[in-house]
């Protein structure tokens, strides 16, 4: 893939995230006024596909647009390139898909 | 024997692509006396051998940039008034640029990346063709005016912390550069052109610090000319022509 459509990709997750910010913050707070514990969270959580794609679009959108971050980061200031960049961007990747899709799965299964 | 107050400290630094250090020398100090007439009295006074480039004096000809004081200036324009600290003066080369000896940089990776960036005018019609109108107050030609009155200096080249990070970047004066034509309704280049500024060293690279519009001394917006490439290049993505 291009440079170029590599930042497009990093412009497109970060458009994906910034609703999503939003929402988790509004429903956090209104969960919380609402005085719901963990387990009342959980039990709204669990088993709902709108929730599972909402937090699982965020996380793909997270991972994908933090991988690119870093890869600008670790060329520019440690002149990390070609396929050493390629491999530590796509681990970057897989790294955060894996923890935040645990994260995920958490709340929904 | 002048007072020390009447003088100033100048640091330049000497030396050449192997390395080199500063060299201070004390100039007396004039009136409206600018950075390049101090360069210009340590030549012809103090030292024959410092090397520097100047040509038009009067900030047309961009030949004359150099760091004063950490920061890229057209020294022919800069007054010392407005720049001295105390009575100290420190003058390098300019940053980014490969030195050739003392205050000269060597230009051909700027002028290179101009190349690169399909920075050169295609004309769509030849002599014969009547000329072809262009409306000022068309918006392609406002964003180029907005753009065109680059002298080459190198100060915004200078300043870009992308180019130092990563020394293939076109930088900012090339897309700037091609921002202009990408405007010129004359111009035939415009895919090729597209494809170049989109390339792994084009404007998707530019962090928008906007350094460069910060120090461009004819007050251009390089950091916007890039951003417009962007939107022209990610519009090209979208519709299937890049």
């Amino acid at each position: 893939m291009s440079g170029f459509r590599i930042y497009l990709l990093q412009r497109i997750s970060a458009m994906i995230m910034a609703p999503l910010v939003l929402l988790h913050l509004g429903v956090m707070i209104v969960a919380i006024q609402g005085g719901l514990d963990s387990t009342e969270i959980l039990s709204r959580t669990r088993g709902s596909l709108f929730w599972g794609g909402t937090y699982g679009l965020f996380v793909l959108a997270v991972s994908i647009h933090a991988a690119i971050g870093i890869r600008v980061v670790l060329f520019e200031w440690l002149s990390i390139k070609d396929i050493k960049l390629t491999l530590v961007s796509w681990l970057v990747f897989a790294v955060l898909l894996m923890m935040g899709a645990r994260a995920v799965y958490a709340i929904v299964a | 024997m002048q007072e020390p107050a009447d003088r100033l400290e100048v640091s330049v630094w000497r030396g050449d692509a192997s390395g080199g250090g500063h060299v201070i020398y004390q100039v007396p100090r004039q009136p409206s006396q600018t950075i390049l007439d101090v360069v210009t009295w340590i030549q012809r006074e103090q030292d024959a051998q410092l090397s520097y480039r100047f040509s038009c004096r009067v900030g047309m000809c961009g030949s004359c940039a150099m760091m004063v004081n950490g920061i890229p200036r057209w020294t022919c324009r800069t007054h010392v008034q407005k720049v001295v600290q105390g009575n100290r003066l420190m003058i390098e080369p300019l940053r980014n640029l490969p030195v050739i000896k003392d205050l000269a940089c060597d230009m051909n990776e700027f002028f290179a990346k101009w190349k690169a960036a399909e920075g050169q005018f295609s004309p769509r019609k030849t002599r014969h063709d009547p000329i072809e109108p262009v409306l000022p107050e068309s918006p392609k030609r406002i964003a180029a005016n907005a753009a065109i009155e680059c002298i080459n200096c190198a100060i915004c080249y200078a300043s870009c912390d992308v180019v130092s990070w990563n020394p293939g970047y076109l930088g900012p004066a090339a897309l700037n550069r091609a921002w202009t034509l990408q405007n010129d309704e004359r111009d035939s280049g415009q895919r090729a052109r597209l494809k170049a500024v989109a390339s792994d060293a084009g404007c998707h690279n530019c962090h928008s610090h906007a350094n460069c519009t910060t120090y461009c001394p004819n007050e251009l917006n390089p950091s916007a000319s890039i951003a417009g490439l962007k939107r022209l290049a990610a519009n090209a993505v979208f519709t299937g022509n890049l």
